[in-house]
This record gives C-alpha cells, sequence and structure tokens, in this order.
C-alpha cells in the first residue's frame, strides 16, 4: 500500500507506535518521528512542527500529529489550526495513554503525582536525572520534588525490568511508587480517530 | 604536599580581599552557586560596616542579574540558576531581618503564588527572590491557590502587584478565573495583574487580561517597577471625586 498519510510522531511514542502499525497493518503511514527530548523544551514544539508540515504537507493525502498540547501553551494548535490538521486529544502522553476521565482521577487522588510511562522510564537517567541536573547537583532534588508525594509509573507494554527500573527511579526521587497499566487500546483508538483508514484497518 | 594541605592552601580568604574585590568574587560564587561563601560574604560586608541595603544591591542583586542574563541567552540552565538562587536565598536570610530594621519603605508590594491545581513553584520562588531583592515587600501565598487565596490577600495586604504563576498548560487558565473574579467584584484596575510561567506567552497574558507577561525572574523585575511607578501616576492624576 502506498504511503498516503504522513503521521508525524513524539520519538517517545517511537516504540508504541511501531508496535500498532506492526499489529494493525497500517502500512499506508509514514512516520516521522521528532526528538523526543523536546519533552524538556516544549518551547521548541509548535515551531519545529510547522517548519516540517509547511515542507512536507503537501506530499500527502492526509495528516496527523501524535502530539498533545506538550506544553505548549495552545501554540501548537495555533500551528496546526493553521495547516488544517489534527492531533491526539488532551495535554500530554500521560493523558493520552490513560484516558482523560481515569488522568483526571489520578490527579484527583493526588495532585503531587510524577508520572514515567515505558519511554521516561527506558530513558530516566538522560531525560530526567541528567536535563535536571541531578547526577551534577543531588540536592537539587527537593527543589524539583519537594510538592510531589507519589511516582506512577503509566504502563503501556508490561516488562518486569522496566518495572524494577521504575521502582528504582521512585526511591531516588524520594517518592511512594505505584504502577498502573495502560496498555496501548486507548491510544490505538485515539490515533485511528484522526485516521479514518486506519480505523478501517482495526475493523 | 598532601592533597587536603594543597587544597587548604588554594582555599580563598574571603576576609582577606578589599572591599572591591570581595563583591566581584561573590559575583563569581554566586554565579557558582556557592551558598557557604555567599552567606560568609555577606557576613564579611556587614561587619565592615556595610549597610543591608547596600549588600543586597552590590553583591547579591547585581550578582544573580548576571545569572539571569546569562540564562536568558542560553550560556546557563536551569540547574545551574537554582544553585545561585540558593546561594541568594542563604545571603537574604542574613539581610531579610536587618532589611526590615532599617524602616526603609519597600519601593512597592506584591502577593504571588501557583494557580488552583499547580504544585510547580521554582519560577514563582525565583521571582520572589529577585522582587526582594529589588526592594519590594513580597507575601508569598505558596503553591496551589484558589481564586480565595488571592483576594484574601488582597484585602489583606493591598499590595501594588497580584504575581500568579503556573507550569502546566492545563492550569494556566485559571489565571482568567481570578481575573475575572476581580473584575466581577470591581477590583481589576486597582492592582497590577502579572503572570508568568514556561508554557505562558504575550498572547495569553492579554488574553487572561493581565497587564504583562513576565518571561523570567528578571523580566518580573523590570515589570513590576516599571508598571508600580505607571500604576501609582495614575493614580496620583485622578480627580477626586466631591459628594454632591
Amino acid at each position: 500500500m502506498a504511503r498516503t498519510t504522513l503521521l508525524l510522531a513524539c520519538g517517545a511514542l517511537a516504540k508504541e507506535i511501531a508496535w500498532l502499525i506492526r499489529n494493525n497493518g497500517w502500512t499506508h503511514l509514514q512516520v516521522r518521528y521528532l526528538p523526543a527530548d523536546w519533552h524538556n523544551h516544549p518551547e521548541r514544539i509548535a515551531p519545529e512542527i510547522d517548519r516540517r508540515l509547511a515542507d512536507w504537507r503537501k506530499h500527502y493525502t492526509a495528516c496527523f500529529v501524535a502530539y498533545g498540547d506538550c506544553g505548549s501553551g495552545g501554540q501548537l494548535d495555533a500551528v496546526l489550526a493553521r495547516h488544517g490538521v489534527e492531533r491526539l486529544p488532551g495535554a500530554h502522553c500521560y493523558e493520552f495513554f490513560s484516558g482523560t476521565a481515569a488522568f483526571a482521577q489520578l490527579m484527583d487522588e493526588e495532585l503531587g503525582t510524577f508520572f514515567l510511562t515505558d519511554f521516561l522510564v527506558r530513558h530516566f537517567d538522560k531525560l530526567i536525572i541528567k536535563e535536571l541536573g541531578l547526577d551534577r547537583h543531588p540536592q537539587l532534588r527537593d527543589m524539583y520534588f519537594g510538592h510531589y508525594q507519589r511516582l506512577v509509573y503509566l504502563t503501556q507494554l508490561p516488562d518486569p525490568e522496566l518495572e524494577r527500573q521504575a521502582q528504582e527511579a521512585a526511591e531516588r526521587l524520594g517518592l511512594a511508587y505505584e504502577q498502573r497499566l495502560t496498555g496501548l487500546d486507548g491510544f490505538a483508538a485515539n490515533l485511528s480517530a484522526l485516521n479514518p483508514q486506519a480505523a478501517s484497518c482495526l475493523s | 604536599m598532601s592533597n587536603e594541605e594543597l587544597h587548604e592552601e588554594e582555599e580563598l580568604d574571603l576576609a582577606s580581599l578589599p572591599d572591591d574585590e570581595l563583591v566581584q568574587q561573590m559575583h563569581d560564587d554566586l554565579y557558582d552557586g556557592l551558598k557557604e561563601e555567599i552567606e560568609e560574604g555577606t557576613n564579611i560586608l556587614l561587619e565592615r560596616g556595610w549597610g543591608p541595603v547596600k549588600v543586597m544591591n552590590e553583591a547579591l542583586v547585581a550578582g544573580m542579574t548576571i545569572v539571569g542574563i546569562d540564562f536568558r541567552d542560553g550560556i546557563l540552565f536551569v540547574p545551574e540558576v537554582l544553585l545561585a538562587a540558593n546561594a541568594m536565598k542563604g545571603g537574604m536570610t542574613i539581610l531579610r531581618p536587618l532589611l526590615a530594621e532599617t524602616g526603609a519603605p519597600p519601593i512597592g508590594t506584591a502577593v504571588i503564588g501557583t494557580v488552583k491545581g499547580d504544585i510547580h513553584d521554582i519560577g514563582k520562588n525565583l521571582v520572589t527572590m529577585m522582587w526582594e531583592g529589588a526592594g519590594m515587600e513580597v507575601f508569598d501565598l505558596g503553591i496551589n491557590n484558589p481564586v480565595e487565596n488571592y483576594l484574601e490577600a488582597l484585602e489583606k495586604h493591598k499590595p501594588d502587584i497580584i504575581g500568579m504563576s503556573a507550569l502546566l498548560t492545563t492550569t494556566m487558565p485559571y489565571m482568567k478565573v481570578v481575573v475575572e473574579e476581580m473584575e466581577k467584584q470591581g477590583i481589576r484596575d486597582d492592582y497590577i495583574v502579572l503572570v508568568g510561567g514556561a508554557p505562558l506567552n504575550e498572547e495569553f497574558g492579554k488574553a487572561v487580561g493581565a497587564d504583562a507577561y513576565c518571561r523570567d525572574a528578571a523580566v518580573a523585575v523590570e515589570t513590576a517597577k516599571e508598571l508600580i511607578t505607571a500604576h501609582r501616576a495614575a493614580r496620583a492624576e485622578q480627580p477626586i471625586a466631591v459628594a454632591a
């Protein structure tokens, strides 16, 4: 099948999207991943996606974006509206992995919740410890995390090794640990809703 | 010579430095986030007869301004700024009671807090410290503030400024709730409303009805000074209502 649909996606979702493409036969999708470390630099997201859509949009019959607002403060939505392109619903990957209602419930339970996904567990040292300077200045931990109470590991594809690493991450941050299995069903449904051709593959 | 002896020999004796070199050294120590050295330098200057305002302005605020500029220009990053802020906090803890004793009126007053649902206070704490360093009296409401907290603080402290901070896209719209409630109560124009936080921008500041969006702590200081002056001048010019 010709790759007629462009999916611009955060690199933090690469493993999950690859899994869905493989398991659902979404062969019409041309996925282009963007740097996952924009997670820590949300000001880069909107202008970079704007530039790529301007360059690539015309080569595809359809296009959509696997991002939430991701801390862009509405800037990404403004860019997407100009290009007539849609994104995943919700503020960030924690919300679209867990589902809006379940995410709201988690926040109601404890406002001071720090989330990790499979990706963030895998890259915890680089994206959290090193980027926040905690490897060089461990005394900063409580300035960053002093108001957090617990770490919730939102699990997409269960893996005992990742669970162990997530627990260890909670200990390093001085937080209570919990795990919630989100799976990928909700994420797949959200992607399909943006992309009817994928939905027809699922049915 | 052992490493320990070598280290001791290399360690700088702050008390041996003349004033100008000590202040310069304190700027360097602030930049490097050395809290103990800043506390020591602050005490030495006070022992030499410097007033607390002079120590704060020339040693701490001037040093922190350099940190702010290098942060803005991408030379320093958040961890280094936090260390510098922590060092400045050490000096300010010593100076704060002495500043209060001087009886000098503050250049302005502010209440500040993160909005409801938001526990991220790093930016808010930096602004608080820089405002205090600029000679303002600041009432810090802490984190996760519903509109009632802001209104209560406005009523109690009658500040020039209400500052609101948010890190999350999901919590920043709450700033509009606060401004709308102020409008409803007819007190919006009595105060300068400043907003800040990573996902915000100028456009958002205007949309929620703030007087200004502050990109960082240094900008928050300049904006506060400028708007307090303008706000007070405007109020002084208002005609006094005469009862019929």
